[in-house]
């Protein structure tokens, strides 16, 4: 159960091997008593495993979930759940780049890209939240962008997965009032990590520690929103009010 | 929602009164969805208990649990308030036997216009007898806790159904009730010991403490001569001022102590709340500053040493009462207490957390330092003779984790305990070292409830009940 301070005791992280969802979780270890992580590899793990453990995690394990896989989706559900118990928190963190050139031309490459980072989500997402309203409390924590806030022309793809994301989850997040249930969107900015490895880094850049740490800080508070760093909220205010013809000339 | 009393008891064969909700604790923190069940009759929860398979039932009364003892996330929740008879009242022997839903509130109306008053009293009337056999209540009284006064209990437990249970008869199971958080089942009816009063006044003294130390010493040299004790903590004054305090201890008035004009009155008592809390609050309000200023304001408001004065008994036993609702005043993030206790001996606990307190600028708004004589047969009550603290803290605090963590290391290591009833926030790991006899508690648990019918957010958080 997560706690009066916002201490969580259990975690399903799907998309275990990113790192927004290894930094997370590394915060997270001291006071968990089961961590799991579901990725595509899971037997890539082991590393990551050994570390949650050493950090206090008294069980880590790994299992596989295949975002696009979208009729497993319910099976792993149960089986999850079924076997690990309550989730207080479930952390959405798996998704795609894409190479913006690439899936401007190629139909495949865009649908990629959405079908992984948005229809994944909501496919998974559902019976995530139907277990979870079921056991009356739990935190979905969904990793959104900065880049759905507005469309931007350099990664206007990767930015439509995330904006149908956010979109879906914000709305999830109002109808689970009284559940029990509740939705925390996190919207950081560009974060170094192995996904954006060998882009230029966008103004504001932060690390997953960073991201991390605006997790556990938002779990604490009770966030609905998260962005990182905090003051991206302001500036991406300013940014989409921006006239297009402006917008659309930024170096962005 | 509620049956239309003017039809009778029969109407309340058809009422079924189940309803969804978000619950949490008197501290408003970590809320669950849970289905409530609202029984008016003690024979409809023995018939219908079984039936809460999956996420399990636990009792709820009144809600002033500060933490998640009370719900029951995804389960069901028995809410015991419809469970509201007073069914026999000896006034020659002072013995009670009431429903378990029936409030202190409602026992105090009638109890002291007939001159008795329960042998244990908290710091609220509002809440339910069964509550208070569950969390093993105490108060200002050191000589014992709630259940030490219980006679008789009804429990409804999965395995034995309906039984009745008492310290002289099925001892294991009545202890194991006692402080036993609702697990052992849902408790139905209580009998229990009152004492006389002669008069509906305390009589009291007021002394301040320079320190905490002074406090403590005060409490051991004369805390005899009174019933009644409890030191008021500033618990932000910092240096030399470190625990100062107001020590408030009394007696019941005898009809000597009043004056003679009010000798002749009856034993009026009719407590009214002052104000109500909004039903909003934003979250800081109680910060250092506010807090400081006012402790500031209620030390110096304190006499430095009164005698013989003549107080109602809300005020010296339920001053927060007065405020219908306060616990909103902390905001929507809500607050938790921190209450431990640490065995005579251990007395620099209580110094080394008030210094750790002030360093950190951690602001208590309430902070009661109150003892206790001796513990009971209760595995999994809280009392034992020592020093109990009490903290109120806003959750919102930075570092708040990280500096409960490090006085519960404190607590166990000096062989004390936290107070299951107040907690929101432990680590279940420390439990055992807290309670050495969990595992009695545990199997005596097990025997009443072989199929983990029992259930709550506590127990899950805590591995309580070892699953």
């Amino acid at each position: 159960m997560k706690d009066a301070l916002g201490t969580v005791q259990s975690v399903l992280v799907l998309g275990g091997g990113s790192d927004l969802a290894l930094a997370t979780c590394r915060r997270l270890a001291p006071h968990a008593n089961t961590i799991v992580l579901a990725a595509r590899k899971p037997e890539t793990l082991d590393a990551p495993m050994h570390e949650l453990r050493a950090l206090g995690a008294q069980r880590v394990e790994a299992v596989a979930f295949d975002a696009t896989d979208y009729g497993a989706h319910d099976a792993f559900v149960q089986r999850v759940f079924g076997e690990y118990g309550d989730f207080d928190v479930v952390l959405l963190a798996f998704g795609v780049l894409g190479d913006q050139s690439e899936t401007e031309r190629d139909a495949r490459a865009a649908r990629d890209t959405i079908e992984s980072n948005f229809v994944g989500a909501v496919s998974v997402g559902v019976p995530i939240i139907t277990r979870l309203r079921e056991q009356g409390h739990g935190t979905v924590v969904v990793l959104s962008s900065v880049a759905g806030e507005r469309a931007r022309r350099s990664n206007f793809i990767y930015g439509a997965s995330k904006a149908g994301l956010d979109a879906f989850y914000q709305g999830f997040g109002d109808a689970l009032v009284g559940s029990g249930v509740n939705v925390m969107i996190v919207r950081p900015g560009f974060v170094h990590t192995k996904m954006t490895a060998g882009l230029k880094a966008a103004p504001l850049a932060t690390t997953p520690d960073k991201v991390a740490a605006a997790i556990v800080e938002g779990l604490r508070s009770g966030r609905e929103v998260v962005w990182v760093p905090g003051v991206l909220r302001w500036v991406m205010s300013t940014l989409r009010h921006m006239p297009r013809a402006v917008f659309r000339r930024l170096p962005l | 929602m509620v049956p239309d009393a003017r039809h009778g008891r029969d109407a309340l064969d058809a009422f079924d009164g189940t309803t969804d909700a978000l619950l949490s604790g008197w501290g408003r923190t970590a809320p669950t969805r849970a289905t409530v069940w609202a029984p008016r009759r003690s024979e409809d929860v023995a018939a219908r208990l079984a039936s809460f398979q999956g996420r399990g039932v636990v009792a709820r009364g009144l809600g002033r649990s500060y933490g998640d003892a009370a719900q029951n996330a995804g389960g069901t929740v028995v809410l015991a308030t419809g469970l509201d008879r007073i069914l026999e009242l000896d006034v020659q022997k002072g013995q009670l036997t009431a429903e378990a839903g029936v409030s202190l509130d409602t026992l105090l109306r009638v109890l002291v216009p007939l001159g008795w008053f329960p042998m244990v009293v908290p710091g609220t009337r509002y809440v339910t007898l069964g509550g208070a056999v569950a969390s093993d209540i105490h108060g200002k009284f050191r000589h014992g806790t709630f259940s030490d006064y219980v006679s008789r209990l009804s429990l409804v437990s999965p395995s034995r159904g309906a039984i009745t249970v008492g310290p002289d008869e099925d001892p294991d199971v009545f202890w194991a009730t006692a402080g036993g958080m609702g697990l052992t089942g849902v408790i139905t009816e209580v009998t229990m010991q009152l004492q006389p009063i002669e008069t509906p006044r305390m009589l009291v003294d007021t002394q301040r403490a320079t320190d905490v130390d002074d406090c403590m010493a005060r409490m051991m040299a004369d805390d005899g001569k009174y019933q009644y004790s409890v030191a008021w903590i500033d618990c932000v004054a910092r240096g030399k001022h470190l625990g100062r305090s107001v020590l408030t201890r009394g007696n019941h008035a005898t009809l000597e102590d009043l004056p003679p004009t009010e000798r002749a009155a009856p034993r009026v008592y009719s407590p009214r709340s002052i104000v109500r809390a909004p039903n909003w609050v934003p979250g800081g309000v109680l910060n250092h500053a506010s807090v400081r200023a006012f402790n500031e304001l209620w030390f110096r408001k304190a006499p430095k040493a009164r005698h013989g004065e003549l107080q109602g008994i809300t005020p010296f036993f339920f001053p927060l009462d007065g405020v219908t609702a306060w616990n909103r005043i902390y905001g929507p993030r809500g607050f938790l207490q921190y209450q431990y206790v640490v065995p005579y001996g251990a007395e620099h606990i209580v110094r080394e957390t008030l210094e750790r307190l002030s360093k950190d600028r951690c602001a208590s708004f309430l902070a009661v330092l109150k003892r206790f004589e001796h513990g009971n047969a209760g595995p999994l009550s809280f009392a034992m003779p020592g020093w109990t603290l009490a903290l109120d803290i806003a959750a919102t605090r930075p570092g708040l984790v990280e500096l409960l963590d490090g006085l519960d290391e404190l607590v166990v290591g000096a062989g004390g305990r936290v107070y299951l009833t107040k907690d929101s926030r432990l680590r279940g790991e420390l439990v055992p070292a807290m309670y050495p006899e969990l595992a009695r508690w545990r199997a005596r648990r097990d025997a009443l409830d072989p199929g983990h019918l029992l259930h709550s957010d506590l127990d899950r958080r805590l591995a309580l009940s070892g699953r």
